[in-house]
């Protein structure tokens, strides 16, 4: 039989999520704030549902961290990150370092010993990634000048933890306390009883190897994937690539989310991007989410009550701190406008790291289990408190600065940020998108035939591999906020799917269609797309211009004729809608689709006189008067 | 009250800088229709039906386009050949636009003086329009003054918003029939009666 346990656990985690992260968006808390709750519900200080197991779970959607990190990388071209190395370094740097001294000397005032001081200051010094991208993805701050800021930070933070970690046995060992004990270091990472100069070898080959398979294989390797059209082959390599690296970066010790970083980056220009993301989406949230859910359970609310004073006095103390520096950093790097506060407020809480970095102190001796307990706990609630510091910044102070500084600048739009969707880029979107492009629009094309996109990125058009009827797709392209849909594709039932999502999800975004028959086009008319081609009319009604001409028609004639056919063609198209609509009930055969329809458009035909229409430079009148004149 | 039928003919609006403000302020107007019809018919498939409906529903016909070598663009001249046809425009029978009103609006690059016998064009603009103006007589209708914005190319935007003023209170003044259209035939733009 299956695992019993394991099922009623995942029944809890996921029912406690379901119910109180709907609640939580709906008065306006956040999804983060919305799973702590549920983790606080769930733990062993409230309802009791679990317990010992938490620390186990945490230590498994941590691996959510590991995923965002993964997408984050997809959104950041090589050249967008290198734009950013004077935040990551200048911006980041300085907030380790300058936090870390500040707490450091704070925690000297409370009595620690140098040597410990040193390791709260910088272990407190970093902000939690999960909690803030969560935040800013949710909010759509990603772009915004003070989520560019905290997510440089944030990086920085993340390369540091490979040299905290190093230095935390280094600190317990100079206070004279015990000296770290081999087994303990040697369980983190097996790699560190190598050789310096080895390890440097084996990081540099490591990072190689990465950026080899990014740059190189992997592209090989998604095509073929994806030209077999299995979806849960191409997720299940998706996933191996980033649990791949993920363990090889924890192998020679440095931050396995670093490591999918890197690898997200180097595939952000890779076709296969909107692919890969909508891949990794769900399990990345769900992760986070039991990520969030086991911090909210593993808050050691006994301790909490033994001195709630001091812990309390602790935590404000510490986001103060943070919030302080942060402040005059987020000056000195020119935020302004109300984005100094944004910034500072993000960034205010501990890290999910603490949890890693404190038990491995406890394991080295440089803390007792008190003070780990204690710097936990600390940690735990700055990050539980930080969603509603975010919701104090929107609702108190950024209001109160916008009254007594100008308004606050919008961000600029730019031309992609209201994108012309194609879907569907085959002979016939081709026509439409080289059209466009012809005419210094940019346009997003979405096809998903990997065959097409080998051939067509060789002639320079942007293009993405991916399947238009899975919302998250078109919410990756943009959808939102897109000028223009243009359902070019030849997959006609899936066009009508994507009709009907953006008429329910959308409604104002503008839809044109390729429709492949009358009946067709009438499925769009329903649904209230109004500009539909029939796919073949144009070019067959061109051809029978030049038949016209052969068959001794002057040019213009047969050109007027094909005009004229043209126009009586959407008359006639109105028409039968009007009485398709007064039937659409009526069950009709694949097989006889076209001969009904012939028939339909025929016995229309019937009943209009097309030649009628052109009488231009028509004399027969003129003659008729003339001549009566004469007799 | 009458009403007014604008027939626009402009196949570049979006280069324009006179039209686009006069058209702007023109569909403000009440009683005035606003028919575009390079908008309408980019392929110049003109529905002659339509166009003869529409003609037959107004009082007062407005050619307005701007002045393409001498004369205007090709799709007003298609109009002419398409719609006012014999037996409805024009003929023994041809009475459905008898009694009516038509005034030329017209945009031209060239300063008032070049229109002259001494100037680079020879002619006068009232002589240029004479085709306007016998299609007009033709079809049984009167043939306003017409009104002319001179030196499109180097007009200054006050000088554009004055004429955008002058037009609509022309165009007002026609509807409400305040114009004594009987005494206009001796002046030889209708702007002069604004200035």
């Amino acid at each position: 039989m299956y695992n019993q346990d394991f099922f009623f656990q995942a029944l809890i985690y996921l029912a406690a999520a379901v119910i109180s992260v709907p609640i939580a968006k709906k008065i306006g808390l956040g999804s983060v704030l919305g799973y702590l709750l549920a983790g606080v519900i769930i733990g062993p200080f409230a309802i009791g549902l679990v317990g010992k197991e938490a620390d186990k779970v945490m230590h498994f959607a941590e691996f959510g961290v590991v995923l965002m990190l993964f997408v984050i990388g997809l959104e950041l071209k090589p050249s967008l990150l290198w734009s950013m190395r004077k935040n990551i370094f200048g911006l980041g740097g300085l907030q380790v370092l300058i936090t870390a001294l500040v707490i450091t000397a704070v925690a000297l005032l409370f009595n620690f010993q140098l040597n410990r001081a040193i390791g709260i200051g910088l272990i407190m010094a970093l902000s939690s990634t999960a909690i803030v991208l969560q935040t800013l993805t949710e909010k759509g701050l990603l772009k915004n000048i003070a989520g560019k800021s905290a997510f440089s930070v944030l990086l920085f933070q993340d390369i540091a933890v490979v040299p905290i970690l190093a230095l935390i046995p280094l600190l317990a060992s100079v206070g004279g306390v015990i000296h770290v004990e081999d087994s303990t270091l040697n369980n983190i990472t097996p790699f560190a009883t190598f050789p310096g100069w080895v390890q440097l070898l084996i990081i540099v080959g490591a990072i190689t190897f990465i950026i080899f398979i990014g740059r190189i294989v992997a592209r090989h390797i998604f095509r073929l994937v994806a030209e077999t059209k299995l979806q849960e082959v191409f997720t299940a390599l998706t996933l191996l690539l980033v649990i791949g690296i993920a363990i090889a970066m924890a192998q020679i010790g440095l931050s396995p989310a670093l490591g999918t970083f890197i690898a997200g980056v180097l595939l952000a220009d890779n076709e296969y991007r909107h692919q890969l993301e909508t891949t990794i989406d769900p399990f990345k949230g769900l992760l986070l989410g039991l990520f969030f859910i086991s911090v909210g359970s593993s808050i050691n609310f006994g301790l909490f009550v033994e001195e709630p004073i001091m812990i309390v006095g602790f935590v404000v103390l510490l986001i103060l701190i943070k919030f302080v520096v942060l402040l005059g950093l987020g000056r000195m790097f020119r935020l302004r406008k109300g984005y100094e506060f944004l910034f500072a407020f993000l960034l205010a809480q501990s890290s999910e790291f603490a949890f890693v970095l404190i038990s491995f102190s406890q394991q080295s001796r440089l803390f007792d289990e008190r003070t780990a307990g204690l710097l936990l706990l600390v940690a735990t609630l700055s990050m539980a408190v930080s969603p509603l510091l975010l919701i104090f910044n929107e609702k108190a102070i950024s209001p109160l600065l916008s009254k007594f500084q100008n308004k606050i600048e919008y961000d600029k739009v730019e031309a992609s940020d209201k994108p012309i969707i194609l879907a569907g880029f085959g002979r016939f979107g081709l026509v439409i998108g080289r059209l466009l492009l012809a005419n210094n629009f940019k346009v997003t094309i979405i096809d998903s035939n990997p065959s097409n996109i080998e051939i067509l990125r060789k002639f320079g058009f942007k293009l993405f591999y991916g399947d238009v009827t899975r919302p998250q797709v078109l919410e990756q392209a943009g959808i939102k906020n897109a000028r223009l849909v243009i359902l070019s594709m030849a997959e006609y039932e899936d066009a009508l799917k994507v009709a009907d999502y953006l008429k329910k999800n959308y409604p104002s975004v503008k839809i044109l269609a390729r429709a492949k028959d009358i009946y067709h086009a009438f499925e769009f008319f329903k649904r209230h797309v109004k500009i539909v081609q029939l796919e073949m009319f144009d070019s067959a009604n061109n051809l029978g211009r030049e038949a016209l001409t052969h068959l001794g028609f002057s040019n213009y004639e047969a050109y007027r004729a094909a005009r004229t056919f043209k126009h009586h063609e959407k008359q006639v198209l109105t028409d039968l809608y009007d009485h398709w609509r007064e039937d659409p009930n009526r069950f009709m055969q694949e097989s006889k689709r076209f001969s009904e329809q012939l028939s339909e458009v025929l016995q229309a035909e019937k009943d209009y006189s097309i030649h009628e229409a052109d009488c231009a430079w028509d004399v027969e009148s003129i003659r008729a008067e003339e001549a009566g004149n004469e007799e | 009250m009458k009403k007014i039928l604008i027939l626009f003919a402009h196949p570049t609006l979006e280069k324009s800088r006179i039209n686009i403000k006069l058209t702007t302020a023109v569909k403000k107007l009440s009683d005035v229709t606003f028919n575009n019809l390079y908008e309408s018919y980019p392929d110049f498939y003109i529905d002659v039906v339509r166009e003869q409906q529409m003609l037959m529903m107004h009082d007062i016909i407005v050619w307005q386009h701007p002045f393409y070598w001498y004369s205007s663009p090709a799709l007003l001249k298609e109009w002419f050949d398409l719609v006012l046809q014999h037996g409805f425009a024009y003929g023994e029978k041809g009475r459905a636009l008898e009694g009516k009103t038509v005034l030329s609006v017209v945009s031209t690059g060239g300063r008032r003086e070049v229109y002259s016998r001494e100037g680079r064009n020879h002619y006068s603009l009232n002589q240029f329009l004479v085709p306007f103006k016998q299609s007009a007589n033709l079809c049984r209708m009167d043939y306003l003054p017409p009104y002319i914005i001179h030196g499109s190319h180097t007009i200054t935007d006050v000088e554009i918003d004055q004429h955008v003023e002058q037009y609509i209170q022309l165009l007002t003044d026609l509807r409400d029939e305040k114009l004594e259209t009987s005494s206009l035939a001796t002046i030889e733009y209708l702007n002069d009666l604004y200035e």
